[in-house]
């Protein structure tokens, strides 16, 4: 534990790209990753382990991001928390309609992310079909060490103004090590 | 203890019980649905019974059986210690006719029991002051929890965005994880060989 053997970022389509070209920018976003004032959307479990981090142990003030606003005039970056069912879908698209630029989207949890574990009539599969969404912490909940993985994640994109989603992964993955022998194969293709 | 509560039921709905049994524990009395109200009434009045706690109410689709929809409901006792489950067979096959009196003028619990019966089964609860949906949304059309109501149907509030690979589901790429989703492990499951099965 503690060796970097998997890249902890793997990088989806790009939607698109962008390049600060000019100091002041660069500048400029320094100062936005390290003030960002985040709008916590929580809707469920993962909320619970959204408090953990935002407790003294894995403290996510010290990386700036201190600051809840519950208003999303005020906020830069929007925290999915949790499930978000069909009917919370149209109050999830109104706030993010309602922040300013520059904003980003953080979907915290695998039910944020891709549904889950739910595939019903009630569970958004994923908060990207609604809005645009910049990194993924995948986790049932992620552990606190995840989810600093992931803000420290979008600092690092927000410096080089990299607007393509991404997502955080464990940086030593147990699975990808065969001499464990922790996960049987089913099919020898999938080797 | 609790044999003594349904020979009282017994008793006194004499010609509606339809059947009573002790199952793991649990006494259970099936009464015909027109004596519903009055079972209630009773449960809750009679000293013998003196069922203050109406602990749950819901429904189960049998949709083999005529009468289709099994209303059921959990009582118990706080001062005697007893406990009770009445069920009532409501509903034609095709899903109409599920009509019951409403409970919701004896405990006040049986008033959002009953309107997530109605938003899952569509159970009509006569007499219910305000029967609407309570978890699901207006718009939305059918009753889900009947067996009928196809599992992989959603009906979205906001339209999916515009935007390519909309259905690859993250933080996956193309190429990684398991398939998610009922359609294609059933799939799975009858298209399984002898590979699959060599573990």
């Amino acid at each position: 534990m503690g060796q970097l053997i998997n890249p902890t970022t793997t990088v989806l389509d790009p939607a698109e790209t962008g390049f600060f070209t000019t100091r002041l920018e660069s500048i400029l976003a320094w100062a936005q990753k390290y003030s960002l004032f985040m709008y916590p959307f929580v809707t469920a479990c993962c909320g619970m382990e959204f408090m953990a981090v935002s407790g003294p142990r894995y403290d996510f003030a010290r990386f700036g991001s201190e600051a809840p606003r519950s208003s999303p005039r005020q906020s830069d970056l929007l925290w999915v928390v949790g499930t978000i069912s069909q009917r919370q879908a149209p109050i999830l698209r109104r706030i993010y309609e309602q922040m300013a630029e520059p904003r980003w989207v953080l979907a915290f949890g695998t039910c944020a992310s891709s549904g889950g574990f739910y595939d019903n009539y009630t569970t958004v599969a994923g908060i990207d079909k609604i809005i645009p969404c910049d990194v993924y912490i995948p986790g049932c909940p992620p552990r606190p060490e995840a989810v600093l993985d992931g803000l420290m994640l979008l600092q690092d994109k927000i410096q080089s103004g990299d607007r393509r989603p991404s997502v955080v992964k464990p940086r030593f993955d147990p699975v990808t090590d065969p001499t464990l022998g922790l996960v049987q194969l089913r099919r020898p293709s999938q080797a | 203890m609790a044999q003594k509560l349904i020979e009282l039921v017994r008793n006194e709905f004499s010609d509606s019980v339809l059947d009573s049994y002790s199952q793991h524990g649990d006494e259970t009395v099936v009464i015909e649905p027109e004596s519903w109200l009055a079972l209630g009434k009773f449960l809750r009045d009679d000293p013998g019974c003196d069922m203050a706690l109406l602990v749950d109410l819901t429904a189960v689709d049998y949709p083999q059986k005529t009468p289709r929809f099994e209303v059921v409901a959990h009582l118990a006792s706080l001062r005697l210690g007893h406990r009770l489950r009445a069920k009532a067979a409501v509903g034609a096959t095709d899903g109409t006719g599920a009509q019951i009196d409403s409970w919701s003028g004896l405990w006040g619990s049986a008033n959002w029991a009953e309107r997530e019966c109605f938003d899952m089964f569509g159970v009509d609860f006569r007499g219910h002051p305000d029967l609407r949906r309570i978890l699901l949304y207006p718009e939305f059309v059918g009753h889900p929890l009947r067996k009928d109501y196809p599992a992989d149907r959603i009906q979205p509030l906001v339209a999916f965005r515009d935007a390519e690979n909309i259905e690859k589901l993250p933080p996956f790429g193309p190429s990684e994880g398991m398939s998610f989703g009922r359609k294609t492990h059933d799939q799975w499951l009858t298209n399984r060989d002898a590979a699959d099965d060599d573990l």
